[in-house]
């Protein structure tokens, strides 16, 4: 026992580098997502259904951001990178290079503190909320107290669309960040005064108030028709055209199955339910129906 | 006493009868038999120290690769702002404009470096006191198995994740800044007080192992010169062990420094010149871990986040040295 | 009288700080079990996570925490080890022993993110291992080996002189006497290198992000082949730890019982690692009595 502890030890991670080099090369038809976090949950409970109906497949769902999906799908990494951004508008990637495909809709609605007193806002006081013009929530109708902004993380998609369709090129007023749907939730519930946006599919428990815009209410029945004005879409970008197995997955991803059975069901929206349709420079137009 | 003899005469010859030399003519007797090759090459013990210390030396090397190759890496992505995306070093360090979206006129680190800087110390300041005395009852105070006890439940503390901690100060430490200080609650304070929390084991454990280290020898004869136990701790124990218990607060304090998860919770994560301790502001873990998923590979805001984690490791080397320096003195 | 006065104060004031202590400990664990353990059921613990559905348990989740653990031992123990006896037995006292010591310290304060992302491009990406076990067990061995280095380094300077000269003057070679001398006794100290660094394994999610990855794979427990994408042994499959999951849960997961579930895992991942600290402490506590014929401990 005392003899050779060490010898012993060498030689099992000796045995571990070997084993590890032995098996280091046996991922052929492996299908590897990453990026987006709001679609990874999405994305995930696709690939387990799709695991079952095609036995044999191998597929890996990971998050870490858009930025991340974008970069690594460009770089060739990794087969399908998924975005809540429009490629096109990063800097640094070549979006030609890149095949769109747009698998999913997901809406963002505005929430408030319970105590703000606020249900309503028009997109106009959204917008000096969130650039520092209105300090007070009762310059807005709500009760007395300083209006506390938590934006989301530079770069973020949800961060992006409220931006694009809110702020308008405006500058948001320096304020505290938070980079997941999570966190926000849980402080705007748990902080006074406070003002925050998140994903549709995340805005479903009540301790929060969801606002609505112009007394459009945040629906995912308010979209299609562009009535609620603040959605994105959700990307799954291959590098060119995509290997035999990857176009399987995304033809899986958008058949009806999907569309239609679990889409709806997390609280997204099926890209086949739009009436409009919005390119990468928020052009609106209406689908010839 | 003769019966004694016999004894030992009857061993003597036993062990002289067992040690029969077999008969050699001495003709035959050549040096071949004795194996001077054997002799003069180095023994079984040789080759194993050769081996043990190459094996050790191996490892040694691989530490080394590992840190030159990850300080490379972030060598090569940090310095990236500063020489291809022509970002002025001096303008990165003292300017709190922190956009790098907006371009390389847009990323100044100074709110972060100095948030970085309060958060770490003030933290470390809190806990060490604690630590040592904790450590100092473990070890002097109270009976083994109460210390066993207190250690296993410390040593439980650093396997939660700083997730639940984060989490953990945005229900408490956080509601509670707010009602006793006003503001938002989030800022330098709550993330200073999670911290606290977070860095204590570490300092903890690492310091009883400092003060177990000291010979128990130094105790006695401290005692024996009929000090008390408060002398023999403060004259004694501490100054034998002072280096040793910097090096915890430096690994504590390190601790804090790269924590990123949690404090990003607490501390409000805006980019802003912390001008109270409960005014929201970022560190340098903070806003690298909320951002770097949301950058582009090689983009201008991908690299200053890497500059951040060059800083990282600057401001660390500085403690580092400083503590260093400190500990030297307090030897003299 | 003074310096009897001064001893009683210093006790006082020592014992409020423990007390103060064992306060903020107690409440947090306490915090920690008493939200979790009513959700923590035999259910939670062997059914596989859910998407976006309540009632998912953490099944595969444990089942990887445990196993990435022991790889991460298993490969940062050896180097670790190694190194600390070459710093602490065979290094000269020189500039360049010292370089290497800071820098192990330094490279322990690196944000777990940047080693993440350096794990990534490097393992994950460059030597094509994918997001897998073994990228995240070789990304915490990075993590690890510093503060593991430096605690072993300094459980082996602890070792009484005598015992070398002892060593040495039974004629016993440098390495024999390491090996048969030094490392028994400073097993103690070993151990709570080990026992710290694990507590960083279980606890450790940004680093895992990148490198194991945040979503499991399907995972068959009969099937020991490990070289089969669906063996639970397989070091090649992605494997979301319970620190992941909790921090996945808490900030992107859509599931309706967030709360609940993290709080049980939480509370799950506190037991686990009680069970792991007392299980290497017990066992540790044998090898020492077996190794040193000492029977105190």
């Amino acid at each position: 026992m005392h003899k050779h502890l060490l010898e012993k030890l060498t030689i099992l991670f000796l045995f571990i580098v070997t084993f590890l080099t032995g098996c280091a090369n046996n991922n052929s038809s492996k299908i590897t997502i990453v990026g987006s976090s709001a679609l990874q949950p999405l994305a995930e409970q696709a690939g387990n259904d799709y695991r079952l109906s095609h036995s044999g497949s191998n597929i890996v769902v990971q998050g870490g951001g858009s930025g991340t999906g974008l970069s690594q799908i460009q770089a060739g990494a990794v087969q399908i990178g998924s975005s809540d951004v429009f490629a096109d508008t990063q800097k640094g990637i070549n979006a030609h290079l890149l095949k769109d495909y747009l698998v999913a809709v997901v809406g963002v609605v505005p929430i408030v503190n319970k105590g703000v007193g606020v249900k309503n806002l028009s997109i106009k006081q959204l917008q000096e909320i969130f650039t520092g013009k209105i300090t007070n929530w009762q310059q807005v109708g709500g009760k007395k107290g300083a209006i506390i902004v938590i934006n989301r993380s530079k770069g973020s998609g949800t961060r992006a669309t409220f931006e694009d369709l809110v702020l308008r090129g405006k500058q948001a007023v320096k304020s505290q960040e938070q980079d997941s749907n999570g966190t926000v939730k849980k402080i705007v519930n748990s902080t006074p005064g406070t003002i925050s946006y998140i994903s549709f599919p995340y805005a479903t428990d009540n301790n929060i108030q969801k606002l609505s815009i112009d007394h459009v209410y945040p629906t995912n029945k308010n979209i299609p028709d562009n009535k609620w004005k603040l959605w994105s879409y959700e990307h799954m970008y291959t590098k060119g055209k995509p290997n035999k197995a990857t176009a399987s997955f995304l033809k899986y991803m958008l058949s009806k199955k999907i569309q239609t059975g679990l889409i709806p069901k997390t609280g997204y929206l099926s890209v086949n339910q739009m009436h409009v349709k919005r390119d990468s420079h928020n052009k609106v137009t209406k689908l010839g129906k | 006493m003769s019966e004694k003899n016999d004894d030992l005469k009857k061993v003597v010859n036993q062990a002289l009868a067992e040690q029969k030399v077999p008969h050699v003519k001495l003709d035959k007797m050549k040096p071949s038999t004795v194996d001077i090759d054997k002799l003069t090459k180095p023994s079984k013990e040789t080759h194993q120290e050769y081996w043990g210390k190459g094996l050790t030396f191996l490892a040694i090397i691989l530490i080394i690769l590992l840190v030159v190759s990850i300080i490379g890496f972030v060598g090569e992505h940090g310095l990236a702002t500063f020489f291809s995306d022509h970002v002025n070093i001096i303008h990165f360090l003292t300017s709190t404009n922190w956009d790098p979206t907006q371009g390389e006129n847009h990323v100044g680190a100074l709110a972060m470096i100095v948030t970085s800087f309060l958060v770490t110390l003030i933290s470390a300041l809190i806990a060490a006191p604690f630590a040592i005395a904790v450590a100092l009852f473990m070890t002097e105070y109270s009976s083994k198995r109460s210390a066993k006890f207190l250690q296993s439940v410390t040593e439980l503390l650093v396997g939660i994740p700083s997730v639940v901690y984060g989490f953990l100060g945005l229900t408490i430490i956080v509601p509670t800044i707010r009602n006793v200080f006003g503001g938002t609650g989030f800022g330098i304070l709550a993330a200073t007080l999670v911290l606290f929390v977070m860095v204590l084991p570490t300092i903890t454990s690492l310091t009883v192992d400092a003060l177990k280290a000291v010979p128990t020898e130094l105790r006695n004869s401290s005692a024996a010169l009929g000090a008390t136990r408060w002398q023999t701790i403060y004259h004694v124990i501490l100054r034998a062990s002072t280096s040793r218990i910097l090096t915890a607060i430096i690994f504590g304090m390190a601790r804090a420094f790269g924590e990123a998860l949690a404090v990003q919770m607490v501390i409000g994560n805006a980019v802003l010149m912390p001008y109270n301790l409960v005014s929201p502001s970022a560190t340098l873990t903070s806003q690298l871990t909320s951002q770097m998923g949301n950058t582009v590979m090689g983009t201008l805001p991908n690299n200053a986040l890497w500059s951040l984690a060059l800083l990282l490791l600057l401001m660390s080397l500085l403690f580092n040295f400083l503590v260093h320096l400190i500990g030297k003195k307090g030897k003299k | 009288m003074h310096a009897k006065r001064n001893d009683k104060i210093a006790t006082v004031f020592i014992y409020i700080f423990v007390a103060i202590v064992i306060c903020i400990l107690a409440g947090i664990l306490g915090e920690i079990l008493i939200t979790g353990l009513p959700h923590l059921s035999w259910h939670f613990l062997s059914s596989s996570a859910s998407s976006f559905q309540a009632g998912g348990g953490v099944r595969d989740q444990l089942f990887n925490s445990v196993y990435l653990l022991i790889l991460t031992i298993a490969i940062s123990l050896p180097i670790a080890l190694g190194a600390a006896i070459y710093l602490s037995e065979y290094a000269k006292d020189n500039w360049i022993t010292n370089t290497i010591r800071t820098s192990i310290e330094i490279l322990s304060s690196l944000p777990s993110i940047v080693v993440g992302l350096f794990g990534y491009l490097l393992f994950v990406i460059q030597f094509n291992l994918g997001f897998s076990i073994i990228s995240g067990a070789l990304a915490l061995t990075f993590f690890n080996l510093p503060i593991l280095t430096s605690n072993i380094e300094q459980a082996l300077e602890g070792v009484p002189q005598s015992q070398r000269e002892a060593g040495q003057a039974l004629g016993l070679s440098n390495w024999k006497t390491i090996r048969g001398i030094v490392l028994p006794a400073a097993l103690p100290g070993i151990l709570t290198g080990i026992v710290l660094s694990a507590g960083r394994v279980f606890g450790e999610a940004a680093a895992l992000i990148y490198t194991a990855g945040q979503s499991g794979s399907t995972i068959d427990y009969s099937n020991w082949n490990a070289f089969s994408p669906t063996s639970f042994l397989n070091v090649m499959r992605p494997a979301e730890t319970l620190a992941v999951h909790i921090w996945k849960v808490n900030t992107e997961g859509i599931i309706p019982d967030a709360t609940i579930v993290s709080a049980a895992t939480s509370a799950l991942l506190v037991i686990v690692v009680i069970i792991f600290n007392f299980g290497a402490r017990a066992l540790g506590n044998m090898l020492y009595r077996k190794l040193t014929a000492s029977n105190t401990k």
